[in-house]
């Protein structure tokens, strides 16, 4: 048992534990936090997808020792901000949610892709979303989303 | 128990004193020791998680060669100018985004996986393993630190430290990954190829490797003679064709068969000859 930090959601944390347990299963048992799904648990879905230092990574695979004194944000923390309300209401607009499951995890891979390219093509997009995975939508209502937002007049990236 | 270490010293202590599973990323030791949701993943003793050891992320070029810190991070050597192309190349098909910045180049040795993606591309390029534990620094060859599949020579007391690339010059080079879909997909086989011409058009130099075809990645460096000078006496390339086809050795999967692996590898190979113009 160890007892450490991180930062979650812009909050300073504490965690006592194990610290090879998964950052997801933390999120969703002691946090309560349950935006963040459990796919396939082994990387590939994106389900469970958050943001790591501001960048995507898969918190099924994350243990808790890589994360101590680290920043955290998931969809819940996310919610709140301006970026996240341009990015849902263009998820809305396209049609670009189905059933919902992946969409946490399209929306933090926009995000972090975003950060690091404001205006990408479509196939920076596609790369972007490599890791998430869609049953419903065939994936094309998303790419047009993230394009939508990301050619805003007001700079939001 | 997981040991978070303070620094680099007192890792190199902690694995001295017991057996220990080193954690990088985790994008390989997580999902094998994978568990039930909300139980602890069964990773065989305790732990050393490394994963924040700044002391071992770094890129820095001498004479010697490029030398890269085993904990540096996938989605960095994209980011570095100083990284050779054909590395990226690989990366770049590596995984998705969400791996990359988590999974690091020395994971990807450690794990020694035959379908390991950086591998074929640190076989060209000759790269030294440098291991360091208490006892002191040891550099060893990559084709004498992979002996088989997740098999290395790697003491327990040791850690990766870097790796070293050769600085090697090329004027072309053929990279490819087959995998199931376009990315994050663990390869079927891939295949790397590399020549030096120069201005006449003699070629001076041509390295090749596969990977996923043998229980590791295969490079040979007779044959890669016997290429060099077929290339530049225009005489038929069959007979090393055939060579190579004995080395090539794939297993059935889940990903792909022994068949298509084979096929695939040696039309590679035959795409990479004719760029290098031989025929
Ligand atoms: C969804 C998914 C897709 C993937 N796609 C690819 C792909 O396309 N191509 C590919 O090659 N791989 C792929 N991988 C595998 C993995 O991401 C890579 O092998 C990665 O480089 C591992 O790095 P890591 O830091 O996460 O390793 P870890 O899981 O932390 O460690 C891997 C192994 O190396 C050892 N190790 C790590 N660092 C050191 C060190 N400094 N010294 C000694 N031993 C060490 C560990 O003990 C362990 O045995 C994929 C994985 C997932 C989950």
């Amino acid at each position: 048992m160890s007892r450490v930090e991180f930062i979650l959601n812009e909050k300073k944390v504490e965690f006592e534990g194990d610290l090879n347990k998964r950052l997801l299963d933390v999120l969703r048992d002691d946090f309560g936090l349950f935006g963040s799904k459990e796919g396939c648990g082994e990387g590939e879905c994106g389900a469970c997808a958050i943001l790591f230092n501001d960048e995507i990574v898969n918190s099924c695979l994350l243990p808790m020792a890589n994360v101590v004194n680290q920043r955290v944000m998931t969809i819940e923390g996310f919610s709140t901000t301006k970026k996240y309300k341009a990015i849902e209401q263009s998820f809305m607009d396209h049609g670009a949610v189905q059933c919902g499951y992946c969409t946490p995890g399209m929306i933090i891979a926009t995000e972090s892709l975003l950060n690091k390219n404001a205006k990408p093509t479509e196939e920076e997009i596609k790369d972007g979303l490599a890791g998430n995975l869609c049953r419903c939508t065939g994936y094309n209502m998303i790419i047009d989303a993230i394009i939508a937002v990301s050619r805003r007049e007001d700079d939001l990236w | 128990m997981v040991i978070l270490p303070k620094d680099y010293k007192h890792t190199l202590d902690a694995l001295q004193d017991e057996k220990l599973t080193i954690i990088a990323g985790g994008t390989d030791v997580m999902v094998k020791n994978r568990n039930w949701s909300g139980l602890i993943p069964r990773v065989e003793g305790n732990s050393i998680n490394i994963f924040q050891l700044n002391e071992l992320s770094y890129i820095r070029e001498d004479e010697s060669g490029l030398h890269i810190g085993a904990g540096t991070k996938l989605e960095e050597l994209l980011n570095s100018p100083l990284i050779f192309e054909p590395l990226k190349a690989a990366v770049r098909e590596m995984a998705s985004p969400a791996i990359r910045h988590v999974g690091t180049i020395g994971g990807n040795v450690g794990n020694a996986s035959p379908a390991g993606d950086t591998l074929p591309i640190l076989y060209v390029y000759d790269t030294v393993i440098v291991l360091e534990s208490v006892e002191g620094i040891r550099e060893i060859s990559i084709f004498e630190f992979i002996t088989g599949p997740g098999k290395t020579t790697r003491k327990s007391n040791e850690i990766i430290k870097e790796i070293i690339l050769k600085n090697i010059d090329y004027t072309g080079f053929y990279y490819e990954k087959v995998g199931g879909r376009r990315s994050d997909a663990i390869s079927k086989l891939s295949f790397v190829g590399l020549y030096n011409a120069d201005e006449k058009g003699t070629i001076k130099d041509v390295r090749i490797a596969f990977g996923a075809v043998y229980k590791t990645i295969v490079r040979n460096h007779e044959l890669e003679r016997q290429l060099l000078q077929s290339l530049n006496s225009e005489k038929s390339m069959e007979d090393i064709i055939d060579e190579y086809s004995q080395l090539i050795q794939p297993i059935d999967d889940q990903r792909s068969n022994a068949n298509y692996r084979k096929n695939c590898s040696l039309s590679l190979l035959k795409s990479f000859i004719q760029m290098a113009g031989g025929n």
